[in-house]
């Protein structure tokens, strides 16, 4: 039961970190971005390259997953990104889905359609026992890094000048522009870290969510919904909406091994007909 | 009093007779059963696609709704169909494409009040929801559906007790394409009604339309339910052409893949569907055979570049063509008009 918790806790942070970038990109920009599992099976590949192939120490490797995802991103989002924004939900949906089939056909090509492993260190291995309960090293070391991070991330957008321009240029565009804010560069900004976070996101869930060209398709559903019941205003709302989901999904799992997914998929709707805002958004005058 | 109803039904008459090029396009679509007798398999596929993406179109080329769970009613409809066909309750083809129909129909005049709510994202994340929920279920009640190996062991009975179904198809494509055009002047009727018209202005614009007497979310749940019945018709051709049923036809790639067939041929004109569907069916033979596996990196590459190019600008492309051919066409039945 507790370890069912605990894993859940695990799963959650993980989604949540890699589910971040999405609701900034899309509660800034109202863009859409169905490809952002894309960017994080990117540093997942890129940590699987790194450290098996080039043997690199699976610690130094998942900082280099963020650097390289976070330049991806940015590259995509000055030369492709850039010129969707003003058009129709439309087109930003059929730009995304074409850009997630070129990654799925392009790892395929490049790395094969099995499944990767990242090799992890042997100190991260095995489990401790607590309390009679079973807590494997590796999920234990998500939890941590998660869990810093997320602190990491409210300090930054609560209390630094970038995070008040953030937030400004999230809640109403046009009047930040109009006090001086240069929107595109936050938002440049904010799509590579958000990318970035993806990658380390995916570089660390390699071993727990498992890594194959499918991965952009497969989680897709689960972003989405992280971003959907959490609301796009604040950073603690997609926290909470990724726990929830995450020991959800666990349990589901764990319980009701064939109807889990349907469950989180039924309570998805229910949410978004309950509130369309999100379940832990505030409600703002837009 | 008279004349100004007078001429606004004259109008809508006018705007909804069949231009000769239309009817050479349907002339050509049945000739086709003579010309490539050997390609009746994949016709058919084509013209199911053709039928799901036309059941798109009306939602999202003339209705605005942007969704990615039209295969929720595809699949439906296509196990109902399977399951009547297996079970022996409805033995006649024709009657059980119907009950399909109306079943799919059925799941989109439910949803529909769902899909009403909220924005864009919202209307995505729920389309996409139920579709993937239906899979869910089907896959979870594995001993009724086969599960992910599928559903075997349908027959279809011969159509009215006359017709079988061969195994090269001649059958299954006569059957569809004649499907096709039912559905398809069903679908035109709608579009060209005063029904259509409201909701091209709804399209525009929700609140001016409601502010001139539209009633936008009854016209929205109606052409929602229409659209639903059209996909489950398509869902259920499938199954019964192919005798099988498997869970891929809730996935969302289906979805995904029909948005492009829809952008390839144009949103919001009856034909972009049909001329859509030939034309990835064609790309997708096409790529097929020159790598087998990356095709699908290729059709994304198509849907990024359509966007990056603009649709308007593609349109604007194609006009001239387009506006040349019309031209041909009146013209061709414009001289013996004259003369009478």
């Amino acid at each position: 039961m507790l370890t069912i918790l605990f894993d859940g806790v695990a799963y959650g942070m993980l989604l949540f970190v890699l589910a971040c970038g999405l609701s900034v990109t899309l509660g800034l920009m109202n863009f859409i971005n169905l490809a952002h599992g894309a960017f994080a099976m990117a540093g997942g590949y890129c940590t699987v390259v790194l450290v098996n192939r080039l043997g690199v120490p699976f610690a130094l490797g998942l900082p280099l997953a963020f650097v390289v995802t976070a330049a991806i991103g940015a590259l995509f989002e000055r030369t492709l990104y850039a010129h969707v924004y003003r058009r129709s939900h439309l087109d930003q949906v059929l730009f995304t889905i074409g850009l997630v089939f070129m990654s799925v056909a392009a790892v395929d090509y490049f790395a094969g359609s099995s499944q990767q492993f990242v090799i992890i260190p042997e100190a991260l291995r095995g489990q401790f026992i607590v309390f009679g309960v079973g807590m494997s090293k590796y999920r234990l070391l998500i939890i941590l890094i998660c869990g810093l991070l997320t602190v990491a991330l409210q300090l930054l957008i609560a209390k630094t000048r970038f995070g008040s321009r953030l937030r400004a240029a999230v809640d109403d565009q046009r009047v930040a522009r109009g006090l001086g804010i240069n929107v595109g560069a936050v938002f440049t900004l904010t799509f590579a870290f958000g990318s970035g976070l993806a990658g380390l996101g995916g570089a660390l869930g390699a071993e727990i969510l498992g890594l194959d060209p499918s991965f952009p398709l497969k989680y897709m559903i689960y972003f989405l919904i992280v971003v959907t019941v959490g609301g796009t205003t604040s950073i603690t709302g997609p926290f909470f909406a990724s726990i929830l989901l995450g020991v959800a999904d666990v349990a589901g799992k764990y319980y009701v091994p064939k109807l889990g997914a349907f469950v989180i998929y039924a309570f998805m709707i229910l949410v978004l007909i309950w509130r369309p805002q999100g379940l832990f958004a505030r409600n703002t005058a837009r | 009093m008279i004349p100004v109803s007078g001429e606004i039904s004259s109008y809508l008459s006018r705007r909804g007779r069949w231009s000769p090029l239309e009817i050479a396009f349907w002339i050509f679509a049945f000739a086709s059963i003579w010309l490539f007798p050997g390609k009746h398999l994949i016709l058919t596929e084509t013209a199911i696609l053709a039928l799901f993406a036309l059941s798109l179109d009306l939602i999202l080329g003339y209705a605005g709704i942007i969704s990615l769970g039209q295969a929720a009613f595809f699949g439906l409809a296509g196990y109902f169909s399977g399951l009547v066909a297996k079970y022996g309750l409805i033995n006649d083809p024709v009657l059980a494409l119907l009950a399909a129909s109306l079943v799919a129909a059925a799941l989109g005049f439910i949803t529909s009040f769902l899909v009403l709510r909220g924005s864009d994202l919202s209307r995505l994340m729920v389309t996409l929801g139920i579709a993937l929920m239906l899979g869910e279920i089907a896959n979870r009640f594995s001993n009724i559906t086969g599960g992910a190996d599928g559903l075997q062991g349908v027959t279809v009975a011969p159509i009215f007790g006359l017709f079988r179904f061969d195994m090269f198809g001649h059958t299954g494509y006569i059957y569809t394409l004649i499907v096709l055009f039912i559905c398809f002047v069903v679908a035109r009727r709608i579009v060209y009604s005063p029904f259509g018209l409201s909701l091209r202005a709804l399209k525009g614009n929700t609140l001016r339309a409601a502010a001139i007497g539209i009633p936008v979310n009854r016209r929205l749940v109606a052409i929602y339910t229409v659209s639903a019945g059209m996909a489950g018709m398509a869902g259920a051709l499938l199954t019964q052409t192919t005798a099988f049923c498997s869970l891929d036809v809730f996935s969302f790639e289906r979805s995904a893949d029909l948005l492009l067939v829809l952008i390839i041929g144009g949103a919001g004109y009856l034909y972009g569907g049909l001329i859509g569907a030939v034309i990835y069916k064609f790309l997708q033979d096409w790529i097929a055979s020159l790598t087998p596996q990356y095709w699908q990196f290729w059709i994304g590459f198509v849907l990024v570049a359509i966007v990056l190019a603009g649709r308007e600008r593609i349109e604007e492309w194609t006009a001239a063509g387009r506006a040349w051919i019309v031209g041909v066409g009146t013209r061709l039945t414009a001289r013996p008009a004259t003369r009478t």
